[in-house]
């Protein structure tokens, strides 16, 4: 039963293995073993979305997927949004439009609409909204959420 | 979670050996959010979670002249997505699209939603030894009923959670078993089962089956359908009351027509009797109101959910509204 399951996925742009026990999730993995902590824990059920990572292109629940389900898969966390030449332009908007107050729901926010944004940097309220119907903000409100990837979105097809 | 051993196998009898050998131990796992969900409140504890990922040709959706195969493993927004599905099946679409969140819907498949355990709170509970987890009580009975059937319970007054059982039965589906005894197909309505039959599953998969896929019958060009769905948030609910309505409706009369409530029985429910109502009537003499009422005669809500009959009523009454004035 404690035998160790060997797991090699790529995160964030890193080829990157670890040992895993069957029973573990993926968001357990991230943060216990890799130490990438940027991806919080908030219901661990599927409810909340705080854990929402980039899994081989799709959005998912961290919480809800088995660390040992990752073989050979590609991950984006939190940590792999921001590139060396500073913040991707959802960070820097969720900044400047204030969209985060307690910030356990931000990482799975800015992870959820890049998803998004990298389909349809066009995607008007609507559509936003019911892409990010899976993340839950206690603080917001949501309204501050919205605008920040609205306006993400201008920056990303260069209309700002 | 407790701990299990995690077998990723690569073929479906492998899968089906391994549930065979410890029935009592053993889970399958395909998007694994209703499995996990389960296994973190402690509801169920596996010894071995047989994980079906690296079986090939499971997740394949294809478009024939016959109709359409979907495999088990496809997952809800392959579903919701996919041309086919979309223009001549659209009840599927559209309850492919209502379930969970876009998260869930992106490793939620096919055969999971139609597998998932049902959502009723004391089943949900470890504090709860409901008579699914082999008690002799039904706490919803005299309980929190809110989310309970009111029809066909009798022992055990779950609800079936799955939305798209529901589109599916309306569609005509038929559902394919692969198990010890080799391949066996059933229409989908049969694939559940209710308390009456064995109060600790909701499906007549016995062990070592495994679901793996669901056919379609090829659309006629008058065929239309839809799914609505009632719950108390916009996103992410399950059902409080569902319908899909699938009509053939050719000539200025109904030549076919199936409806499907979920959110009522432990079963999705077939409204036989407004089936039959609409068997040849002219479209003109259909009276949708009736129908609706029909869908609900012989309802014995329970204590706290009066409020599904008129809801399922209306929900029949607006299906069947909408499919004739789509057709006329």
């Amino acid at each position: 039963m404690s035998l160790k399951i060997h797991v090699r996925t790529t995160v964030n742009g890193e080829e990157t293995e670890f040992l895993c026990e069957g029973r573990q999730s993926l968001l357990e993995a991230l943060r216990d073993i890799l130490g990438l902590t940027g991806t919080k824990e908030g219901c661990n059920d599927g409810n909340c979305g705080a854990c929402t990572i980039n899994l081989d292109g799709r959005i998912v629940d961290s919480c809800l997927v088995l660390a040992a389900e990752a073989e050979g898969k590609t991950i984006l966390t939190i940590e792999g949004v921001a590139s060396i030449d500073g913040l991707h332009p959802l960070q820097q908007s969720f900044l400047e439009q204030a969209a985060l107050q307690c910030g356990i729901c931000t990482p799975g926010f800015i992870v959820a609409a890049k998803a998004l944004l990298e389909q349809e940097p066009d995607a008007d309220e609507h559509r936003i909204r019911h892409w990010l119907a899976g993340n839950l903000c206690r603080c917001t409100g949501y309204d501050k959420i919205i605008r920040a990837v609205l306006d993400a979105g201008a920056v990303v097809r260069g209309a700002k | 979670m407790t701990p299990f051993r995690f077998a990723a196998v690569s073929t479906v009898s492998e899968a089906s050996e391994m549930l065979r050998a410890d029935a009592a131990g053993s889970r399958l796992i395909a998007g694994g959010t209703d499995l996990l969900s389960e296994i973190k409140e402690g509801i169920v504890q596996p010894q071995t979670v047989v994980s079906l990922q690296n079986v090939g040709g499971m997740r394949e959706i294809v478009a024939g002249t016959d109709g359409m195969r979907l495999g088990a493993m496809a997952t809800l927004t392959e579903l919701e997505g996919h041309a086919e599905i979309r223009r001549s099946y659209a009840a599927l679409a559209e309850a492919a699209a209502s379930v969970a969140t876009p998260q869930i819907r992106n490793v939620g498949t096919l055969g999971g939603n139609l597998c998932q355990r049902p959502r009723c709170w004391y089943y949900r509970s470890a504090a709860f030894d409901c008579r699914k987890k082999g008690g002799s009580i039904c706490f919803a009975i005299n309980g929190n009923s809110k989310y309970h059937a009111i029809l066909g319970g009798g022992d055990c007054v779950i609800v079936h959670p799955s939305d798209l059982a529901v589109a599916l039965v309306s569609l005509r589906a038929r559902a394919t078993i692969a198990g010890p005894g080799g391949e066996r197909s059933m229409a989908l309505e049969e694939f559940f089962a209710g308390p009456q039959v064995d109060i600790m599953r909701e499906t007549v998969l016995q062990p070592g089956d495994v679901l793996t896929h669901v056919s379609l019958p090829a659309p006629s060009p008058n065929w239309r359908s839809v799914f609505m769905k009632s719950r108390e948030r916009q996103a992410q609910d399950f059902a409080l009351v569902s319908v899909a309505a699938a009509m053939e409706v050719a000539d200025g009369a109904v030549r076919d027509a199936r409806i499907t409530l979920g959110g009522v029985a432990p079963v999705p429910y077939r409204v036989r009797q407004a089936e039959e109502a609409l068997q040849g009537a002219a479209v003109a003499s259909v009276d949708p109101a009736r129908l609706g009422e029909m869908a609900v005669a012989g309802a014995r809500p329970l204590r706290d959910n009066h409020y599904k009959a008129p809801l399922a009523s209306n929900l029949v009454r607006r299906a069947v509204t909408l499919l004739l004035q789509d057709g006329a």
